[in-house]
């Protein structure tokens, strides 16, 4: 985009150049953010620590929210020009998590100024953690069938009930959480609040998926305390709240088809794997085709991220293509994963041991793991229900006469 | 939609309120009906030119605006919706590219200005065979002498001037050749989607330096390139067109006591479709981007987009039919002409397999 740029921004980058080689452990360098995936629980080594307070001071982990808040106050080129700063020096960026991706942008825009002042900082400093609660075993894709009940107990709520699927509550020291506070409405018998999971009342339970990893939980609430401050927007307005936030969730997921997960292209791995022909084409020419295929659309995929972008530029929050965005994201990650897995074939389900090397034992476990994109955040058979209805205006079915 | 100059904007406009108000389907229909010689309505051709819709890439010391690739893809798109058959892709883009690109101040000075003005019509002769291989090339020269047949030929009975791809020397050049010149004969074609379109046979047609424009393979390749990417903008024009027709339809026809839009199964199918045309706007947009912007990635963009709206048209131009039930497979209704156009548009200038290959080659597998 040839809408930012000049001196300014040149500027700019060679302090955050500077300032990265001066603050960014040379341990760290090509390493993963250690606060994602397994062993996020364990304690932070002390460079990794170090790393997070330096980027946590500055908010550049956040780069575009509030200075009020720590954030960092700049606009999206400069967040550009930080992001890929930090990819050159190969630092990760240590401040993430469903609090930076789905809850702060959300507070942000609904919560009282007392509750920005009090929740966002310790996000901005990578200082606490957030999980989701809004599953329920017997509300999945029928989100607003949830029962978790809140009574009014003057000063707070009195929260009893169980949440599913909520990723890293055995990490986490608060859940943003959706409750039913008026039994007699649906959508509009739902709060929003925010519970402190350090409490008696609050268990979680690991639960072991096919990829033989444990991100999600059960969590038990049994009279668990929700204090009155801690309700975001109006009572029994939480509904509204929880959709803006799913939007969040949803270009969150749907960056997956994107970028991928890092790693090899298909075609390198197809080459290493398959052979080329003496043309240099993938030897197997069925394979290449779909290779071909998934490389095209992941291409389209990326060239529409860009046009959103740029058309919601001077906007807030995302579009309503943000629904389209999930569904054609996910499909392409999850096909992209199952031609990975043929392309390595035996040697790519391998489940561990010496006999198989580190990409191929996280293609297994990325294969199966990937089946839940498609799930979570909208199943899409749920944001296919969207699309039709909220944006191409079909209606809904009536009683068969 | 990209983020439009206020130019753009306005084109696109004039484009929207000329296509609805003068050249609606039924004016495809019209002139289908009435076997037009030429495939188009050479009235509503003269009124396009008119408006400048010729000379939209071609410079302004030739008559033209100048106003680039992107902004004649707006008006290919708003003509695509209705279906509007004309000269300007074969003529104001694929001829007129090719002279922009490849043409002597002297061969500018004597096609650009009537091609612009729409006085002249230009067409690519290109292909040999039933499917295209612009890189197979039988048509010769030699000796002053260009010998040569060149099929499925777009406006080839309307063309005044030819560019004809030929081996001189074992080399791929390109040749203007006027269609009245001694050895040239063409037999017009009757194709299902109503278009204009030839054969051209080339006997012992003298040609000289004069007639050569300089750039060879590439200019070839150059030219195909802007004419792709100029169909795949027409192509998403009538994509949408077909998908908003028969979303109409889905929210207006009833049966079980309720609009069949109602049904899941159906909805689903429309969403689908909704989202396959995000991203081909996506990909068509870019590869027009790209071509204004000279950029090095035009090849593999243009494949991209060629395959991708390829494909696109075709999953909505055969639900088209199918959610219509029986109307849609009337002639009196419309979706015949979508879907007999979307295949004619999914073969011009190389179809799905050709580009899915050409990407996979011009990345290296």
């Amino acid at each position: 985009m040839a809408d930012f740029g000049g001196g300014d921004l040149e500027a700019f980058r060679s302090e955050v150049r500077s300032w990265v080689e001066a603050n960014f452990p040379a341990s760290l360098k090509g390493k993963p953010n250690p606060m994602a995936g397994e062993g996020r629980g364990d304690p932070l080594t002390p460079d990794q620590d170090a790393w997070r307070r330096a980027v946590g001071e500055k908010g550049w982990g956040t780069p575009t929210w509030p200075a009020a808040y720590g954030g960092g106050g700049l606009n999206g080129a400069q967040a550009r020009v930080i992001q890929g700063e930090f990819a050159r020096a190969g630092a990760y960026n240590p401040i993430g998590g469903m609090g930076v991706m789905m809850f702060g942008p959300t507070l942000l825009e609904y919560g009282t100024e007392a509750q920005k002042q009090e929740h966002i900082p310790p996000i901005v400093r990578g200082e606490l953690q957030w999980c989701q609660g809004f599953s329920e075993p017997g509300a999945g894709s029928d989100l607003a069938a949830l029962q978790t009940k809140a009574e009014d107990k003057g000063d707070h709520f009195l929260i009893n009930g169980q949440k599913v699927w909520t990723s890293g509550a055995q990490y986490a020291d608060w859940c943003f959480c959706l409750v039913r506070t008026d039994p007699a409405k649906k959508h509009e018998g739902i709060s929003f609040v925010l519970i402190d999971m350090n409490q008696p009342g609050v268990e979680v339970r690991p639960i072991l998926l096919i990829n033989g990893l444990a991100p999600f939980c059960e969590t038990f609430f049994t009279d668990a305390r929700a204090e009155k401050k801690n309700l975001v927007g109006p009572l029994n307005g939480g509904w509204t709240i929880a959709k803006r936030l799913l939007q969040h969730e949803r270009s969150g997921i749907s960056g997956m088809g994107g970028g991928g997960m890092g790693g090899p292209s298909l075609v390198d791995l197809a080459k290493k794997y398959v052979g080329v022909d003496e043309q240099g084409r993938i030897a197997d020419p069925d394979l290449r085709m779909r290779v071909i295929r998934n490389t095209m659309e992941t291409k389209a995929f990326q060239q529409t991220a860009f046009r959103v972008m740029a058309e919601s530029k001077g906007n807030s929050g995302p579009s309503a293509a943000t629904s389209i965005m999930k569904n054609a994201g996910t499909w392409l990650a999850q096909e992209r994963h199952e031609l990975t897995l043929e392309i390595m074939g035996h040697q790519g389900l391998g489940w561990e041991g010496d006999d198989f090397d580190r990409y191929e034992l996280e293609t297994v476990r990325a294969w199966l793991y990937g089946k839940a994109f498609t799930i979570f955040g909208g199943s899409q058979e749920v944001q296919s229900n969207i699309v039709s209805k909220r944006i191409l205006g079909l209606p809904d079915l009536t009683q068969a006469k | 939609m990209a983020v439009l100059t206020e130019e753009q904007s306005m084109l696109r406009d004039a484009a929207k309120s000329w296509v609805q108000e003068k050249s609606p389907v039924t004016a495809f229909r019209k002139m289908r009906d009435s076997g037009a010689e030429l495939g188009y309505d050479v009235a509503a051709w003269n009124e396009m030119a008119e408006m400048g819709w010729a000379g939209v890439i071609i410079p302004e010391e030739y008559g033209g605006s100048n106003f680039g690739y992107l902004s004649l893809g707006l008006v290919l798109e708003e003509l695509g919706r209705t279906l509007t058959a004309s000269p300007l892709i074969a003529s104001g883009l694929g001829a007129a590219s090719a002279l922009i690109l490849g043409g002597s101040d002297a061969q500018k000075g004597e096609w650009l200005p009537k091609i612009a003005d729409g006085s002249a019509v230009g067409a690519l002769a290109v292909d040999e065979g039933p499917h295209h291989r612009p890189e197979k090339v039988e048509t010769t020269v030699s000796g002053g002498k260009l010998n040569g047949k060149k099929t499925f030929v777009l406006e080839g009975m309307a063309a005044n001037v030819f560019v004809v791809s030929a081996k001189d020397g074992g080399k791929i050049e390109l040749y203007l050749v006027k269609a009245d010149a001694p050895g040239v004969t063409r037999q017009k074609l009757n194709l299902a989607d109503s278009r204009g379109a030839a054969n051209v046979t080339f006997e012992n047609v003298a040609v000289s330096d004069a007639d050569k424009l300089s750039g060879g393979a590439d200019l070839l390749e150059k030219t195909l390139d802007r004419a792709r990417a100029g169909v795949a903008a027409e192509m998403l024009g009538a994509s949408l067109q077909a998908f908003d027709i028969t979303l109409d339809y889905l929210k207006t026809r009833v049966q079980f006591g309720q609009v069949i839009g109602s049904f899941q199964a159906l909805q689903h199918r429309a969403a689908k479709m909704f989202t396959e045309l995000e991203l081909s706007r996506s990909a068509v947009e870019a590869a027009l981007t790209a071509i204004d912007n000279n950029a090095p990635d035009v090849p593999e963009l243009v494949s991209l987009a060629k395959a991708k709206m390829g494909d696109t048209f075709h999953l909505v131009s055969n639900e088209m039919v199918q959610m219509h039930g029986g109307i849609g497979m009337t002639d009196a209704h419309d979706a015949g002409f979508y879907l007999k156009r979307a295949r004619a548009c999914e073969a011009a200038f190389g179809n799905q397999a050709y580009h899915r290959d050409r990407f996979a080659k011009i990345n290296g597998y």
